[in-house]
């Protein structure tokens, strides 16, 4: 038997394990006896168990790690270049990457915030090691995403747009949803937001549709650089979904939480539903060109990461602790993504609202309707004819389609919790806060605001919980206003002072974009400031008409 | 294959000429400089505020009514919290290769040195001071992190959150390194108590001026506060004297030449920090409304923390007596502290 060469004894050493190396760490911390940290985010929730950490990594190996993730990022990034990328990348995806980056880095550094907040207020050292790491991948993710984009600006056909980003995020009309999204991780009762919404619903269910389908479509459309980030980006969700589940096994020790958590998964589940998959089901299903029959949709998808993963693996478990899950919620939410065509109804909404965009969209074609009817059946009869009416309406000079009572597009009431319209026309409910009337997508929409987010839950006090606020109602902002005035308070426009940065094509040629000119004479008006103006007759007819939809005329 | 949904059948830059379709830089902030630094198209507005594009304001809000951020998270005030800019400009991927460095180069040290036996010829009551008076101290960095990681949540830009993120982040890594290298070693060394640093934090009477100094930094409710408190006034008079004063200046003397390359990396941390620190309390100080609010309000803060520096310091003396070698005397390195805080002191006008 020949002798075996192993290098490992003459070079091993002796080393301290994993395990001992993480306990080590995680006795770094003590309780303070001179001053007391102060409880600057409180909660209403009770914890006392000290929470595990299950990664046990420290930070010797961590930074090495993520800087050859970045290594890898940065060189794909080049070597797209040197693979000229952009020739042949498709303007339709890109376009609506413009919306997707402007909001996501502002999440993503929220989430970073709000470590601090759940670090504080948990007992024990060790998953403040989680905490920390996590807080450092968020600001990774933040400014990736923020290098992602500059980049696109720099070697995309038409950066108009990308220039503007972090200013069109604080002020589009779109971009409102993904703002509640964000201030949703750090604003309110610490454990509801940096727990609940973010690491243990957010991150652990809608991460996957946000950052690995995404990417597998972006392929599809010759853009290989947004799936290298975004699976980099990723590849460290696994240990903030870690920290999320080890923070709810904490939390599950004490009974009186039991009646929040109940809230909070609710509250959680619904919203993420109503803005994840609005803004990313209608960029994977409207921002791509690919039309192969084999490939999931967004439905399917769904029901494979979030219905069957999520739900059943993750939510249905947590009943044998006696934590009530709301089953009618999730089923409510794959009926709307199915046959509510929920995700369909955004892409038409944000195509009705172009000018008021900052980015192009792009007339969906003959050659996409057959994937969508073969995807989601019935789908023509319900928007085939709105998209005639669209590309016949995105050559400058006509009348837009915003404002085009040919149409016969009703324009929607926004809902006050997610911000998301009241698309689905029959599900529309109203309620009032404080006196005052609002409308909501959604029954679920309107717990949100009126029952969860308040003082007091189901008898309980609940004086750490957030509440609703800011001019939650995007059209209240231009009521009266001008469209082409509107565009310029905006800023909306491109520097010659006149084109429009959204266009409704994707035609690079002057002589084809719109200018203030084109979109001047239509005046903006607020549905809800309409709806609160009008009679209790008037209003209860206007909802009654409003739920019984509206019919898209034919396009000749 | 060509990109088939342009009219043009590319997606490339300059494919076609139309209205800002040279438009490749972000406009909607003014550069520090002539052009927009990558760390500032990286970081400036992200986070963002109702003066910087949030039309419809915080939309959720505390229950208190404040929106997200808000600046009274601060006694100090400015007329221009957005034109701070970090001279360290780190963004993450500046800040993953210089961290990455630091734990390969310290990592390297370590294992050569442990190869060799380098820490078995250490003078013997060295290795008491390194298992007590070095383990006591990474509690205090580590105290000084998580301070300042609570203190990222607050502040109203992304320049000034971003920098006291990595500010935290340089801290914890301190922490975590001294412990593990301490670990390491004392693998090799007969009779090391790795848990001796923390009951020498908790009790001995030479540490507790330090420790109620970094429990008051915790206690702190405004996060400038903090900032202020351990970059202005802890790193120098009491940071920068025990690690440099001490640890690095010592250990050759005791036959100690693996501490040195392990705890000078911290000082190169806080170069960049206090850079950063000074910075954003200089432009304070000269803020054109509150330059007269914000200077006695950082004299209070200097009182209030000097004082505590100077018990903390002194508590530390008799360290300077353990070694057998004592190539430098307390009163030496303090001198040396003193002066770079009256340089620090100087330099914003305090």
């Amino acid at each position: 038997m020949s002798k075996t060469l192993t290098l490992n004894k003459i070079t091993s050493q002796r080393g301290i394990s994993v395990g001992d190396a993480a306990a080590k760490i995680a006795d770094l911390g003590w309780n303070p006896s001179y001053v007391q940290e102060a409880m600057t985010y409180p909660t209403d929730y009770k914890i006392t168990k000290t929470p595990k950490d299950p990664m046990k990594q420290v930070l010797r190996s961590y930074f090495p790690m993520e800087e050859e993730k970045d290594n890898r990022v940065y060189g794909a990034l080049d070597a797209a270049l040197r693979g000229d990328m952009f020739r042949n990348v498709e303007p339709r995806w890109i376009e609506w990457m413009k919306l997707f980056l402007a909001i996501i880095p502002f999440p993503e550094i929220s989430a970073a915030r709000s470590m601090a907040m759940v670090a504080r207020l948990t007992p024990g050292e060790e998953l403040r090691t989680g905490f920390t790491m996590q807080m450092v991948d968020e600001f990774r993710h933040s400014t990736i995403q923020m290098n992602l984009k500059k980049w696109y600006m720099e070697n995309y056909i038409d950066p108009a747009g990308f220039d503007i980003t972090e200013e069109a995020f604080g002020k589009c009309y779109a971009t409102t949803i993904g703002r509640q999204f964000g201030e949703g991780f750090l604003t309110g009762d610490a454990i509801t937001a940096a727990s609940i919404y973010l690491t243990i619903v957010a991150e652990t269910a809608f991460t996957n549709t946000l950052f690995v389908a995404m990417p597998s479509e972006a392929a599809r459309n010759g853009d290989y650089a947004l799936p290298t980030v975004f699976l980099s980006v990723q590849s460290d969700e696994s240990r903030h979904i870690g920290n999320g589940h080890s923070m709810l096994m904490s939390m599950l020790k004490e009974p009186e939480n039991y009646q929040l958590l109940e809230r909070d998964m609710k509250y959680a589940f619904w919203q993420n539903h109503a803005i994840v998959d609005a803004a990313i089901g209608t960029f994977i299903e409207y921002g791509t060109t690919n039309r192969d029959k084999d490939k999931e949709s967004y439905a399917e998808m769904w029901h494979r990461w979030i219905f069957e993963d999520y739900y059943r693996t993750y939510m249905l478990p947590l009943e044998k602790y006696g934590v009530k899950i709301h089953h009618d919620d999730v089923h409510e939410a794959w009926k709307r993504i199915t046959e509510k065509m929920y995700v369909h109804t955004v892409a038409q909404f944000f195509a009705v609202g172009w000018p008021v965009n900052f980015w192009r969209i792009e007339a969906q074609t003959e050659k996409d309707f057959e994937w969508f009817e073969h995807k989601y059946p019935g789908w023509y009869a319900k928007f085939g004819e709105f998209w005639k009416w669209y590309e016949k309406l995105s050559h400058k000079g006509s009348k837009v389609v915003t404002f085009n009572e040919e149409v016969g597009y009703v324009y929607p009431h926004r809902c006050w919790s997610c911000l998301v319209p009241c698309l689905i026309r029959e599900d529309i409910v109203v309620d009032e806060i404080d006196g005052q009337l609002h409308t909501f997508a959604h029954e679920n929409d309107r717990w949100t605001a009126v029952e969860a987010f308040a003082d007091e839950y189901q008898g309980r006090p609940t004086p750490a919980m957030g509440r609703f606020s800011g001019k939650r109602e995007w059209e209240t902002l231009y009521h009266g206003v001008d469209l082409a005035d509107a565009i310029v308070d905006l800023n909306f426009v491109r520097s010659d002072g006149k084109t429009l940065i959204p266009q409704p094509h994707l035609r690079f040629d002057d002589k084809e974009m719109w200018t203030l000119d084109d979109v001047r004479g239509h005046t903006l008006m607020s549905p809800l400031k309409l709806l609160r103006d009008m009679s209790p007759a008037d209003r209860e007819q206007h909802l009654a008409d409003y739920r019984a939809g509206f019919t898209i005329n034919k396009c000749n | 294959m060509p990109a088939t949904s342009s009219s043009v059948g590319s997606g490339a830059a300059g494919a076609a000429v139309f209205a800002d379709s040279d438009s490749r830089k972000y406009r909607y902030f003014d550069p520090r400089g002539k052009r927009a630094s990558h760390y500032e198209d990286m970081t400036v507005d992200v986070q963002p505020d109702p003066e910087r594009y949030l039309i419809q304001d915080w939309i959720i809000a505390f229950p208190n009514g404040e929106g997200a951020y808000d600046k009274s998270a601060t006694k100090a005030l400015s007329s221009n919290w957005h034109a701070f800019r970090a001279p360290d400009q780190e963004w993450e991927r500046t800040h993953y290769q210089r961290q990455s460095k630091i734990e390969s180069l310290i990592q390297g040290v370590i294992s050569n040195a442990r190869k060799f036996g380098v820490h078995r010829k250490f003078d013997k009551a060295w290795y008491k001071i390194l298992q007590n008076q070095l383990g006591a101290w990474k509690h205090a960095e580590f105290g000084l992190g998580t301070s300042l990681m609570q203190a990222q949540r607050y502040g109203y830009t992304q320049m000034i959150n971003n920098a006291t993120l990595t500010n935290s982040s340089y801290k914890l890594r301190l922490a975590q390194d001294i412990t593990l290298y301490l670990a390491e070693i004392g693998l090799d060394i007969d009779g090391w108590d790795d848990s001796a640093g923390k009951n020498t934090w908790l009790e001995d009477s030479m540490w507790q001026g330090t420790r109620e100094f970094i429990e008051t930094i915790m206690g702190a409710e405004d996060y400038l506060e903090q900032y202020f408190a351990i970059n202005v006034v802890f790193e120098p008079l009491v940071g920068e004297l025990f690690r440099s004063g001490f640890m690095v200046q010592v250990a050759a003397a005791n036959g100690d030449s693996i501490t040195p390359p392990v705890i000078s990396a911290a000082e190169a941390d806080y170069e960049r920090n206090l850079a950063n620190t000074i910075d954003l309390m200089d432009l304070l100080i000269r803020d054109e409304k509150h330059a007269a609010h914000n200077k006695k309000l950082f004299s209070g803060w200097l009182k209030k923390y000097e004082k505590l520096a100077k018990k903390a310091a002194t508590g530390l003396q008799p360290i300077w007596s353990l070694p057998h070698s004592k190539p430098i005397s307390f009163s030496d390195v303090q001198e040396v502290a003193q002066e770079r805080f009256s340089k620090i002191k100087g330099e914003l006008g305090l």
